[in-house]
């Protein structure tokens, strides 16, 4: 699904490298989990994927099934099957989240030659995944995440992505900021979309999100490079022992 | 009447192109007039209030061409069930108009009532606007009393049943159109007022509202979009006691837009709102200059000004609030910002405060900024294309400005305008 190949960042107009060399293999319907220190490059990596301006690949590739993701715009991407949600939700005032979802959803399908949704469709459609979610109608007249409370802009996250139904979708830190309730109904979410067509990338600190979605494989970044791949173990070592001594493990 | 002026002077060749009236219940109000607009001549560079905007193609004695706009869209306002009072080129149109009774309002055409010795409009007409004359000289108001060749008296007795709407169309290449109307709402009464069209190639309107006690008049406004026309408008309104006086204007296209509004809150309790998008695309100068008073007390104003501009389209905002003595728990709150989507355009502001009361709540704010990138990657990072991802910045932007208008089918109409001048843009 998902193939990053020695991967090399910089910060434009600043040459600072962020990331050194990344290199994973996400196959189709699998769940993979990175975790590591602040600042080791886990968002930088999500927002060079999706197409955010302001980095500068160096060397190395990324392709989502096959297609060259870095020559790609942005929305681009997306039709092809990339989501980002956000560590940090952008608030868009005077967008309403409605019609910024489906002039999304009608903007993903125009490119990929598929025919638009209609008004009564689209809203009996977002009805259904904002009420598993429970996000009420109020929320969803709302301008795009402004107002929302720090953990109902990562559900909001999770309900674009569930309308957008995107392939391979990357979670930065998306259980950050929630109460166990609705750790539990993004978790929900996630694996509800689970099947043999989709994968994740989930972004995360702690071991608690990962207890509810069950990943394949679990790598941990430090100093933009991904250290160590494991199972599911590796999370739990992670949220005992901390990071100490796998970085010493890497380093001796 | 003569003119105390030389033919070589701008002012009297400004003046040369027009009819004038000297004759009925309008004349002394135009004598008066004419000797302001005399004594004040026509702005230029110096005067304080036009050093933004240069006044020449308002100034010069015939107006410049100006093609009229021709597009498929549904016309604006076209859904809505109203009084439809057409001009052309700046002269009422009985074909096209409907008929002039409507339960709970006169309309007259002021050109009807020239002969009418006793009308109510007599102690309204000039007389906001001579008053509106100080402390800043607005020598196209004073110019439209004196020559204004049509225009519409409205008096509102109750509340309207349907809109009254204003429709000004365009066809000759070099119209040069003054229009004066003049608006009562009794105390309780309530008016909504549309107008939309360019007018003529000059168009230069007045309109003096007084609001009344406990009344309620509401303004949407859609310029004309013809490119290449000039426009100098003015809005002079007196607010009473618990009155409620809205007013918003949506500007695309136009070589040149001037529009001024004068508003004196002078009962407790009123309410004035003032609001304007503005969205320019090359060859496009708008101003908004506002001067709005509060001289009672507990009154609510609020001026909301959004301009987006592109290819080198120049905004302006001039907007004042002035609390004066004894006007205490005043409400007043300006806001004008500009949305520059590329280096090549402007927006000058001059926001003003000036208080003498000490009991009052006043802001004021002021910006000029680019496309938020961060929103716009959000947006295209969920797959909504460049294009449409600023169009929807934009509409964003222009939001506050559109809350404005208190009726939602209006709002929306005046929404699908916008969004056909997006859709319009490469
Ligand atoms: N625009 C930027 N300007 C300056 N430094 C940046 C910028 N973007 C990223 N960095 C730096 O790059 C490094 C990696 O940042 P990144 O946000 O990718 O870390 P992270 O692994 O997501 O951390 P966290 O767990 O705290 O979210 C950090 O040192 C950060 O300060
Ligand atoms: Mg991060």
């Amino acid at each position: 699904m998902l193939e990053i190949n020695n991967l090399h960042v910089e910060l434009e107009g600043d040459a600072k490298p962020i990331l050194k060399g990344v290199s994973l293999s996400i196959g189709a319907g699998t769940v993979h989990a990175i975790m590591g220190p602040n600042g080791s490059g886990k968002s930088t990596m999500s927002y060079v994927l999706s197409g955010r301006d302001g980095y500068r690949v160096t060397e190395g590739t990324a392709t989502l099934q096959g297609e060259d993701l870095l020559a790609m715009d942005p929305e681009q991407r997306a039709a092809a099957g990339l989501f980002l949600a956000f560590q940090y939700p952008v608030e868009i005032p005077g967008v309403g989240n409605m019609t910024f979802l489906r002039t999304a959803l009608n903007a993903q399908r125009k490119t990929r030659g598929e025919p638009e949704v209609s008004a009564g469709e689209f809203l009996k459609l977002i009805r259904d995944k904002a009420k598993s979610l429970k996000i009420d109608a109020e929320m969803l007249k709302r301008p795009v995440n402004v107002g929302f409370s720090g953990g109902e802009k990562k559900r909001n996250e999770i309900l674009q992505m569930a309308v957008l139904e995107p392939k391979m979708c990357i979670l930065d830190e998306t259980d950050s900021g929630l109460d166990v309730d609705a750790m539990k109904l993004v978790a929900d979410g996630v694996n509800a979309l689970r099947d043999q067509g989709r994968s994740f990338l989930v972004i995360t600190h702690y071991q608690r999100l990962l207890d509810h979605i069950a990943p394949d494989v679990v790598h941990i970044m430090a100093d933009g490079r991904i250290v160590k791949t494991g199972g599911p173990d590796l999370a739990l070592e992670v949220e005992n022992n901390g990071y100490a001594d796998i970085l010493a493990e890497v380093k001796g | 009447m003569s003119l105390a002026v030389v033919k070589s002077d701008p002012l009297a060749n400004r003046l040369a192109s027009s009819d004038h009236v000297t004759a009925g219940w309008t004349a002394p109000a135009r004598a008066e007039a004419l000797a302001r607009l005399t004594a004040m001549g026509l702005p230029g560079r110096r005067d304080e209030y036009w050093r933004y905007t240069r006044p020449d193609a308002l100034n010069a004695a015939m107006p410049l061409p100006a093609m009229d706009f021709r597009s498929d869209e549904v016309p604006v306002f076209d859904a809505v069930d109203r009084l439809r009072i057409v001009f052309i080129d700046g002269v009422f149109s009985e074909a096209d108009s409907d008929p002039l009774d409507v339960a709970g309002i006169r309309v007259e055409r002021l050109a009807d009532v020239q002969g009418a010795d006793i009308h109510w409009a007599q102690d309204l007409y000039g007389t906001l606007e001579a008053k509106g004359q100080h402390p800043v000289a607005r020598p196209f108001a004073a110019l439209a009393t004196a020559t204004a060749t049509d225009g519409v008296l409205i008096h509102v007795t109750g509340r309207a049943l349907r809109p009254v709407s204003l429709i000004y169309r365009h066809n000759a290449a070099t119209s040069d159109a003054v229009l004066h109307h003049v608006i009562r709402l009794d105390p309780g009464a309530a008016l909504t007022l549309l107008e939309n069209g360019p007018g003529a190639a000059r168009f230069t309107t007045l309109m003096e509202v007084d609001v009344g006690e406990g009344a309620a008049f509401h303004h949407i406004r859609a310029q004309g979009r013809d490119r290449d026309r000039h426009a100098a408008t003015h809005l002079f309104a007196r607010v009473a006691a618990a009155a409620l006086f809205k007013s918003f204007t949506l500007t695309v296209n136009g070589r040149l837009t001037r529009n001024e509004a004068v508003i004196d809150l002078l009962g407790d309790g009123g309410v004035a709102h003032i609001a304007g998008a503005a969205l320019g695309d090359g060859a496009f100068m708008h101003d908004d200059t506002v001067f709005m008073t509060h001289d009672a007390v507990g009154c609510e104003s609020r001026q909301v000004f959004k301009k987006v501009l592109r290819n080198g389209a120049v905004g302006v905002f001039q907007g004042k609030i002035l609390v004066k003595q004894g006007a205490q728990k005043t409400d007043g709150y300006q806001i004008s910002q500009s949305l520059l989507l590329d280096e090549d355009s402007q927006f000058l502001a001059k926001p003003e405060l000036e208080i003498y009361a000490d009991d009052v709540a006043c802001s004021h704010g002021s910006t000029s900024g680019a496309i938020d990138e961060t929103a716009l990657y959000y947006l295209r990072s969920r797959g909504v294309p460049r294009k449409e991802a600023v169009d929807l910045l934009v509409l964003s932007f222009v939001a506050e400005a559109l809350a404005e208008i208190a009726d939602d089918d209006l709002r929306e109409d005046i929404a699908d305008r916008l969004r056909g001048w997006l859709a319009r843009r490469a």
